[in-house]
């Protein structure tokens, strides 16, 4: 039954290619760029990422705006983010994300709440600078709590040749200095989500950090202060990732961006580490505060217990004995809860195999939680990475695994069907696809509405949903008893 | 430590232990956090007449509106067709926020495809885009019908579909007679249900005027049968599996054109359908030919009636018939047009409803509710409820215009429960808020978005609308005919009784009213 190890690249060979002979020529030669089987030796998967995605194939990527209003900005929980242009973008992703925050909507924090212009076709014809000269009065006249303002940009805004940072600067100037960020994440920019993140990196650089000026310190600095960079709380992540931090004697001076806040963008530059999870959306932001501010940072990895133990190793490591007793004191305390989670679970998934099609950091992060409780990722790609993503995936699977970058919905489900994983995590558009087929599924992006799956409290909560995505009695309904056949 | 591998702790009650607690009140800290007094008061000023009258007055800021953009309802319309693909052309991640929305909401696939347009389309147009885009979907998904539309941004550049999909074809993406109606649904012009009526309007023309000049048009040859559009309707996959039901026991010859039932509702048996029922091409065309053609949402169907009535159908066009009058006007408009009889069957349904709506009244006689959604939708929403003795206090439309306020306006003016009643055309969630908070209802009546009015309000909500994200499987179950009146009726009932039951459960204090019989 089961196969080799070549036996199995031999097999995703051939699925790679016969995939590839349903699209015409010069589609297939671009998609074959994007599909690989995975040489245990090699410094990177072999495949080519980043690229435009081919039009007509449904591609599961989105844009730019996605990137910066739905992953970066959005879950700044003290500002009021507009969706500028129609009202759609802005509809589509309000509230979808589930980037948990404390505070009282509409009053003091706004992130589950669609803030949008609204364009109508005089907006297109004439600009919609005064549009957005007018929003922000009434901004400040209704919600004057709020802390910033951001401006995401909808496609047409560079399309008509609105100059959105001139209205930004206007108005910071008559709210007294008002930290108002226009942003240019226009969806046509770049391949997908990616270019988004990097742009709304790229307007906290310009428009917090430079343009904000100095501004009194709230607290003291201490020794261990660190912030967290690329968790935006998906069913509350960065809560269960703070609680560790903590409890093993650092102070987490800010969250970027989940249950984050304008003052805490401000002060990060008082950090003496930026720990950094999702590096594809803030690996930018990272760097420019280590050139500027000499702020080291360190990527970890906050699924399962073994990455968990490694990354609390590896953080403390920039700090002294203190920390580092508190790392080994930290990982000790939890150990017996993860000896249980494992010894519940480990039995019911041992040896099951599953695909993965995610974006930002998952794709490759999340295969120490499944080894952890015995199971295999037998095929994985990402929605938006670059090559320096699938070169840190080498670290992390296995010779012969199934690579694909982009993947569309024709080569997904081609995939998945020769494969015969015992799960898929994926997205909200590809879940229907998979359970049709009989096959057990879970949200990788939302966490199927469940999370937090992140440090040691979150671990037991993703076992238990793994557990009960693949041992659901309803997979053994799918055939009709009378249905000839298998 | 709170977590547990017995009893694994969800996030609704793991963040609630103490150490999660003490950790979000030392976080404020850092926050920069409004000062509780500060808040408070704050909190307490937006509940007042004086912030009522400032967010009234707002003239370019929209907050939490109840509508989406027109290319929703365009691949809405598209996938009503059997084996149709629709095909956005512009830039590609609003067609993966169309396939998340519905999926979300329907819990099933969306199939649909993107041109993919980046910044050298914006430059150079989007030719290419849909010179390769059609050749690769139609050699994927082996489609038999390709239904273009655009996003804002192919729109902003001018892109001409007409142009470009005719030299699509030159180049061989898809063979000459392969069927790609087209139609442009702007983003910045009216909504959802435009860009529903955009398509199916595109889509008619295309069967019936000659395929963008491919074909010679078809000539109309009267008929008995009749045409029926559903409109954009959540609530789709029940609705017209309902009315087939209905047409089935009147003996009507009929067409659904736009049949999502099946689409939207496949069964988990190993195969993924891509397609599954939709409107048969040939059905489609020859729908033509019809006698009558009969939309339940007039204000989503607008273009595609002046379009059918300009080849001779005779229409009929409602508001989304809920209720015994709105079902008996329906069916009799049914019975009038196709010469059927409505059957004893139908009247005895019917006969059931009333029996139902007098049982209960009691409970629902005089409530007052807010209620928000599509401009078909809260019209025949309000007249059930003026029905039901109800009083419909807030009727709001975001994308509802001063011909539907009008509209609402004279439902309203027709029944003694309609007074003091008030219509808000082109307003939103944030002005709903400011309603509910100085003019409370009993009951508010919307989609899953109402959550957050109930939250701020405490009105309790009931889910009718779309999309529903939080609630499962409502979309089955028809709002049309005596049965979708009846489940309305009690959903309705069933959401009274809770809050009644909940507002007595506490013992020794008011548990004297928590009766069994109710």
């Amino acid at each position: 039954m089961d196969l080799t190890l070549d036996e199995v690249k031999a097999r995703n060979a051939e699925v790679i290619s016969e995939a590839l002979s349903v699209y015409p020529d010069k589609t297939a030669k671009k998609r074959a760029k994007h599909l690989n089987v995975y040489e245990g030796d090699k410094p990177d998967c072999g495949v080519k990422s980043n690229i435009k995605s081919v039009p007509g194939v449904m591609t599961i990527r989105g844009c730019a705006y996605a990137g910066s209003k739905g992953v970066v900005w959005g879950p700044i929980k003290d500002m009021v983010h507009i969706s500028h242009g129609p009202v759609g973008c802005g509809q589509y992703s309000w509230a979808a994300r589930r980037n948990y925050y404390i505070g009282v909507t509409g009053v003091d924090t706004f992130v589950t709440m669609q803030f949008t212009s609204d364009f109508q076709e005089k907006d297109i014809v004439f600009g919609g600078d005064k549009k957005l000269d007018k929003i922000v009065d009434e901004i400040q006249k209704l919600f004057p709590l709020n802390h910033g303002i951001t401006i995401q940009s909808e496609c047409p805004i560079g399309l008509i040749g609105d100059d959105i940072e001139a209205v930004a600067k206007k108005k910071s100037k008559e709210y007294d200095g008002k930290t108002i960020v226009p942003v240019r994440c226009e969806g046509f920019r770049g391949v997908s989500q990616s270019l988004g993140h990097h742009i709304a990196n790229d307007a906290v650089r310009d428009w917090v950090f430079e343009k904000g000026g100095d501004k009194p310190p709230l607290f003291e600095s201490t020794p261990y202060d660190v912030a967290i960079i690329g968790d935006y709380n998906i069913g509350g992540d960065a809560w269960s990732s703070r609680i560790l931090l903590e409890e093993m004697g650092l102070r987490v001076v800010a969250q970027w961006s989940g249950d984050g806040s304008l003052a805490e963008l401000e002060n990060t530059p008082k950090a003496k580490l930026n720990i950094l999870h999702c590096y594809r959306s803030m690996n930018y932001i990272s760097r420019y505060m280590e050139e500027k501010f000499g702020i080291p940072w360190v990527e970890y990895n906050f699924f399962g217990p073994s990455k968990v133990a490694e990354s609390l190793r590896t953080i403390a490591s920039h700090f002294d004995d203190r920390i580092k007793e508190g790392a080994e004191r930290v990982i000790a305390k939890y150990q017996p809860l993860m000896d249980a989670v494992i010894a519940k679970y480990k039995p019911r998934l041992e040896g099951k195999k599953v695909m993965l099609y995610v974006g930002g950091l998952r794709p490759r992060h999340v295969i120490g939680a499944y080894e952890d409780l015995g199971m295999e990722v037998i095929g994985t790609g990402y929605e938006f990475g670059h090559n320096d993503d699938y070169q840190r995936t080498t670290h992390y699977v296995k010779d012969g695994t199934l690579i694909y970058d982009d993947v569309t919905g024709y080569e997904f489900e081609k995939f998945v069907d020769r494969l015969q994983p015992d799960l898929v995590g994926s997205g909200i558009k590809e879940k229907y696809v998979f359970q049709k087929m009989g096959v057990p599924f879970r949200q990788m992006h939302s966490w199927d509405y469940s999370g937090p799956y992140h440090g040691y409290d979150g671990f037991a909560i993703f076992a238990r949903d793994m557990d009960m995505a693949i041992n659901n009695p309803v997979w053994g309904l799918t055939r009709a008893p009378w249905s000839a056949g298998q | 430590m709170s977590q547990n591998a017995e009893k694994v702790l969800d996030h609704f009650s793991l963040f609630r232990s103490q150490e999660y607690v003490d950790m979000f009140e030392n976080k404020k800290a850092f926050e920069n956090a409004v000062p509780l007094t500060e808040l408070q008061t704050a909190v307490d000023w937006t509940k007042t007449r004086e912030y009522r009258e400032l967010n009234f007055a707002r003239e370019a800021l929209v907050v939490n509106p109840a509508k989406a953009c027109q290319p929703l309802g365009a691949v809405f319309a598209a996938v009503g067709f059997e084996k149709t693909l629709p095909f956005v052309h512009g830039s590609q991640g609003c067609v993966a926020y169309y396939r998340s929305h519905f999926s979300r909401h329907f819990k099933e696939p969306t199939s649909c495809v993107s041109s993919s347009m980046t910044e050298d389309a914006a430059v150079f147009g989007g030719l290419n885009n849909m010179i390769d885009g059609l050749a690769n979907a139609y050699n994927l998904y082996k489609p038999e019908m390709i239904a273009v539309s655009t996003t804002c941004m192919a729109e902003v550049i001018g892109d001409d579909l007409n142009a470009f999909i005719k030299t699509a074809k030159e180049k061989g993406s898809v063979p000459a007679k392969f069927d790609v109606p087209f139609t442009h649904t702007p983003a910045f012009v009216g909504s959802h249900v435009t860009g529903y009526d955009n398509t199916m309007k595109s889509i008619l023309e295309h069967f019936w005027d000659g395929k963008a000049g491919t074909e010679p048009p078809l000539v109309r040859e009267p008929r008995d049968s009749i045409n029926f559009i559903g409109g954009f309707d959540g609530y789709a996959v029940g609705n017209i599996r309902e009315v087939k039901r209905l047409f089935g026991l009147m003996g009507v010859d009929y067409t659904i054109l736009g049949d999502t039932s099946d689409v939207w509702d496949t069964p988990t048996d190993g195969r993924f359908r891509m397609y599954d029922g939709g409107t048969p091409l040939a059905a489609a065309a020859a729908a033509v030919h019809a006698r009558a053609t009969i939309s339940m949402q007039e204000f989503c169907t607008q273009k595609t009636l002046a379009y059918v009535a300009k080849k001779g159908h005779e229409v009929a066009a409602f508001n989304h018939p809920m209720g015994v009058a709105g079902t008996d006007r329906f069916l009799m408009e049914v019975a009038r047009l196709t010469g059927r009889a409505i059957p004893e069957d139908l009247t005895r349904e019917r006969g059931r409803l009333v029996d139902a709506i007098a049982d209960s009244s009691a409970h629902i006689h005089g409530k007052k509710f807010a209620l928000y959604g599509d401009p078909d939708l809260t019209l025949g929403l309000a007249g059930f409820l003026l029905e039901l003795g109800a009083e419909p206090v807030h009727i709001l439309a975001t994308n509802g215009t001063p011909e539907w306020a009008a509209r609402v306006q004279a439902l309203l003016d027709s029944s003694p429960f309609g007074k003091g009643c008030h219509v808000y055309p082109g307003r939103d969630l944030w002005h709903m808020r400011s309603l509910l908070f100085t003019e409370p209802v009993d009951f508010l009546i919307g989609n899953t978005y109402g959550k957050f009015l109930e939250r701020d309000t405490r009105t309790p909500l009931i889910r009718i609308g779309f999309p529903i994200f939080d609630r499962h499987h409502h979309h089955r179950y028809p709002l049309w005919g005596y049965q979708g009146a009846m489940n309305t009726l009690v959903k309705i009932l069933d959401k009274i009784f809770d809050v009644i039951d909940a507002d007595t459960i506490v013992p020794g204090k008011t548990d004297y009213s928590f009766d069994i019989i109710r």
